[in-house]
């Protein structure tokens, strides 16, 4: 069955791809209740300040951290700019200015780079590795590994840090929070570099496969937030399982079915199971206190 | 007399307001283009071309001693926004003639506009509903895709591949392609066994590429798109080791196909172009070659960047129309129209346009050169 092992492998890169962004959106939820629909413009400005930097000779690790460093430092401003000074704003208000400060910083990438597609080398080479027939890039790994360790990493500071613990409870309650002295303010700046530096990494992870472009953060915070949803927003756990659950299903209805309904397929999917479970996969049941 | 009394009124007018008043006499030339949004790497450097040249025309004394005013607008790819452009440069702008249209979406939304207000419209656009019907004020310079189709079915034919699997763009580029090959490719003897779509952002075509490898008897692949779908095609076609011929569209004929591909898997893809890519490559005995090379060394002076095929569609579209304007002797749009459809062994960028009342591209299969990547660069196939 190569066939189907070069699916599953297909579908597993673009779900981890998928992941990177959806676990970026889990920060910034669990800290604010906001959805950041700019989260894809921080895993393009990842890729496209890395290339930029590789271009003008710096070695290409070098250039990836500036490039996390330098997205870190626009999700501060982000915060401290645009969110911040709408506080109290109901939190679709909030939702709406993140899209407004993705179109923003696209506009700005345009002028300030280009708006031609760009690349890098992949980080192991381009040899493809045979697996049961099938074959995988060395990069997709990188992806998938990168992935996996953002995902335990979230988890241990979610679950086992007084700061992870700290986000939870300004997301659950923020004057609660702050009645039992956390700074919220201080939480949510937290929350925003964490997110975009995390955005960044994955730009840098998969700009050798998908190319990095002005405009390719739409595509990606759509589909992060499809897998989002499905995993159960907020929850890095279901982050990781709806972004390579996502991708396996593209994958297999591209293969089996057909390449026509690849989106279609995927988006009904994603209906049917909240429909189902309005809370997604793995999403924390929401309790109103009376 | 009236006349003069009116002109040299209204230079004092302008004058006495401090307004910078204009030349009186000038041809204003109106554009809309797509120089932001998904389309941008196709309208950004039309633009920046026809800014270009309209500056060395102008500096050459104008057409006719008169100097063009060029007035451009950025409909960002969006087909509500040209109209609205297009609707401006005619009631306001009052521009005698109007070239752009970035895309066939954009093109088709504003070229009912030009015939409305009878102007002459060059749409820079690949699709062939443009011209096909013949409508009185529009044209356009790129080759159909229906034309690449056919140069790259004739190249199959001449290798003796005759069954054929297809992976398309869902996007309008390659949409349209995929529906222009699938109408002709019976002409030419050769059958298609798979035909695959992927999405304009995908990241990973190799699901598609799978089943059309496993095919039976697949001899070649034909891929319609642009933008960054073929260059992973490509690439992931050289992941699964998949050995078989891979045709790429026009649309993404220049070098930064290349370097998005990689050079080794881009090795031997081959793709209808225009002579502008290979200026250098061309024999001394082109009649393109003198223009092109011209062009690509002005451009890339003045940008700093490679010269595209894009850019050179608004370099014909400008060409075609400071020819119809020299050979009108006035710039009123319904002498410009009938210039245009006169024009005749006009060299360009894409080709040598001779435009007729039944054909207003202009072009023939010729104009197309079938090209080859090797080794990192372009080679002419014979």
């Amino acid at each position: 069955m190569p066939e189907l092992m070069q699916f599953l492998l297909s579908g597993i890169t673009v779900g981890a791809v998928y992941a990177l962004v959806a676990l970026g959106f889990t920060i910034i939820y669990n800290a604010s209740d906001v959805v950041n629909f700019a989260q894809g413009e921080f895993v393009m400005l990842g890729g496209m300040f890395t290339v930029f930097a590789f271009e003008a000779g710096l070695p290409l690790p070098l250039a990836a951290l500036l490039a996390i460093i330098a997205t870190a430092a626009i999700g501060v401003a982000l915060n401290k700019l645009a969110i911040e000074p709408a506080r109290g704003a109901p939190v679709v208000s909030l939702i709406i200015i993140t899209i407004g400060a993705s179109i923003f910083i696209r506009g700005l990438t345009q002028t300030a780079f280009d708006k031609q597609l760009h690349r890098f080398p992949a980080f192991s080479g381009d040899t493809p590795i045979a697996i049961a027939g099938a074959t995988i890039l060395p990069q997709s790994l990188w992806v998938i590994t990168g992935a996996l360790a953002i995902f335990v990493g979230l988890w241990l500071f979610f679950t086992r840090t007084l700061t992870g613990r700290a986000v939870l409870a300004t997301a659950n309650n923020r004057i609660a929070a702050q009645l039992v002295g956390i700074n919220t303010k201080y939480v949510m700046t937290l929350s925003f570099a964490l997110s975009a530096a995390i955005g960044a990494l994955a730009g840098v992870l998969v700009t050798p496969i998908t190319l990095t472009g002005y405009d390719i953060g739409i595509a990606l915070a759509l589909k992060g937030f499809a897998a989002a949803m499905l995993g159960g927003m907020g929850n890095p756990k279901g982050a990781l399982v709806g972004g390579l659950l996502l991708g396996v299903i593209e994958a297999m209805t591209a293969g089996y079915l057909s390449s026509q309904y690849k989106d279609a397929a995927a988006f009904v999917i994603i209906l049917a199971v909240l429909f189902a479970m309005p809370q997604g996969l793995f999403g924390r049941q929401s309790t109103d206190r009376v | 007399m009236r006349l003069t009394n009116t002109t040299a009124f209204a230079g004092t007018l302008a004058l006495v307001l401090g307004l910078a008043a204009p030349a009186m006499a000038e041809i204003r030339i109106g554009a809309t283009l797509s120089e932001t949004g998904p389309a941008a790497f196709l309208g950004d450097p039309e633009a920046k071309t026809l800014k270009l040249l309209v500056d060395e025309i102008n500096a050459a004394g104008g057409v006719n001693g008169e100097k063009i005013e060029l007035i451009v607008y950025d409909d960002g790819g969006d087909p509500s926004k040209a109209r609205t452009f297009a609707t401006r440069l005619v009631e306001d702008d009052e521009v005698v003639a109007v070239i752009g249209g970035t895309t066939t979406g954009t093109s088709m939304a504003i070229l009912q506009v030009f015939e409305d207000a009878e102007i002459p419209f060059i749409s820079l656009a690949g699709a062939i509903e443009i011209i096909d019907p013949v409508r009185p004020f529009t044209f356009k310079t790129p080759h159909t895709d229906r034309m690449a189709c056919a140069k790259i079915f004739e190249d199959m034919k001449a290798r003796g591949l005759t069954k054929i699997g297809m992976i398309s763009g869902s996007d309008g580029f390659g949409a349209s392609m995929r529906k222009q090959c699938l109408e002709i490719v019976g002409d030419y003897g050769i059958e298609v066994l798979a035909d695959e779509t992927y999405a304009p952002a995908d990241a990973d075509m190799t699901p598609q590429l799978t089943n059309i490898k496993g095919g039976a008897g697949v001899q070649a692949i034909l891929n319609a798109g642009f933008g960054q779908g073929p260059a992973i095609v490509t690439r992931n076609c050289a992941q699964l080791a998949v050995g078989l011929p891979l045709y790429q569209s026009h649309g993404v004929a220049s070098d930064g196909f290349i370097e998005l591909a990689g050079a080794s898997a881009a090795e031997g893809v081959r793709l209808p172009g225009t002579a502008l890519l290979v200026a250098k490559l061309l024999p001394e005995s082109d009649p393109q070659r003198p223009v092109v090379t011209a062009y690509k060394a002005s451009y890339e002076t003045a940008t700093g960047k490679p010269v595209s095929t894009f850019g050179g569609y608004a370099h014909d579209a400008l060409r075609i129309l400071v020819d119809a304007l020299n050979r009108a002797g006035k710039a009123e749009p319904q002498a410009i129209r009938d210039a245009i459809e006169e024009t005749s062994g006009l060299v360009g960028t894409t080709g040598t346009v001779t435009m007729s009342g039944e054909d207003h591209l202009g072009l023939d299969l010729s104009a197309f050169r079938m090209l080859e990547i090797k080794d990192g660069g372009w080679k002419l196939v014979e």
